[in-house]
């Protein structure tokens, strides 16, 4: 499956790993400080309405 | 209609909100073409070997990396000319992700300069003027942090952003302006000549256009972040101006 990456492997497999993880986190992160915050301002606003 | 109308926080979360899966959607199909064309389908380069795969995650991502301070700088100059919160914290936004833009691009460079230069770094005035780039966004992540007051804080950062561009622009011609170092020029080039060839740059091109969806994506929701955020933190004000 994976392709014959020579003597190189380790290097465009860390490269691959390290962006993946790296782009992976922050999206994870930015979504869930997304989804948290949504949900607070809701329930602020909820209370003072009501 | 006027693009300012945007510069209105309850109009910006109402108009991006309902985008941000199509633009993570595109993001998606981007990436996973991108890379599976990139890593399993592109044969090794004469004088690279396999190391040429590291070209679908390296230049993307310095691209971005430098391209995100481009977009804090515009954003940092509306917010100084025209005072639009939105502005400010769409730069302020925008900066973790160019910080792991410059992370990803200064590690993917490393192991790709070691086999290629045979040296993890070299204080070359591109890679120098990078890590500089990347210091900056540390900076100016930690003083939006530092300072209690925001629009102090959007201020100072905006400030940071105008000097840190200098950075910025020689990361991406560092070449041109010293003509040294181990650093090539361009990946990229509308001369067919000097461009790569077409077998690395079709699966680039979609590798580009998943980075800048995705970080579009990410801005616009850590846009909607920030000013919730500032929403939240009003809501408190007011309450506790009410209780007291």
């Amino acid at each position: 499956m994976i392709p014959d990456l020579g003597k190189y492997a380790i290097e465009v497999l860390s490269a691959y790993g390290v962006t993946i993880l790296l782009l992976g986190g922050i999206t994870g992160l930015s979504w869930q400080r997304w989804r948290r915050l949504k949900a607070e301002v809701e329930r602020v606003e909820r209370g003072r309405d009501g | 209609m006027s693009i300012w109308e945007y510069a209105n926080p309850k109009k910006f979360i109402a108009t991006t909100t309902p985008l941000i899966p199509w633009v993570f959607g595109a993001t998606a199909v981007c990436l996973v073409v991108g890379l599976v064309w990139g890593f399993f389908l592109t044969p090794e380069a004469d004088r690279f070997g396999s190391t040429v795969k590291i070209i679908y995650v390296h230049v993307p991502s310095a691209m971005m990396a430098i391209n995100a301070w481009a977009m804090m700088l515009v954003a940092s100059l509306v917010w100084l000319i025209r005072r639009h919160h939105v502005s400010a914290l769409a730069a302020k936004a925008a900066a973790p992700i160019g910080l792991t833009m410059t992370l990803i691009a200064l590690w993917t460079g490393a192991v790709w300069g070691q086999p290629m230069w045979g040296t993890w770094w070299a204080w070359d005035p591109r890679l120098t003027a990078f890590l500089i780039l990347g210091l900056f966004y540390l900076g100016y992540i930690a003083l939006w942090e530092a300072i209690p007051d925001p629009d102090q804080a959007a201020d100072l950062t905006s400030v940071l952003c105008l000097v840190g561009s200098v950075f910025a622009v020689l990361s991406r011609y560092a070449v041109n302006f010293w003509n040294q170092g181990l650093h090539q020029g361009a990946t990229l080039s509308m001369d067919a000549e000097e461009n790569i060839s077409d077998v690395y740059w079709f699966p680039l091109l979609f590798c580009i256009a998943g980075f800048v969806l995705l970080f579009l994506g990410l801005v616009l929701m850590r846009t909607g972040t920030e000013i919730r955020l500032r929403r939240l933190r009003a809501l408190e004000r007011q309450a506790q101006r009410i209780t007291a």
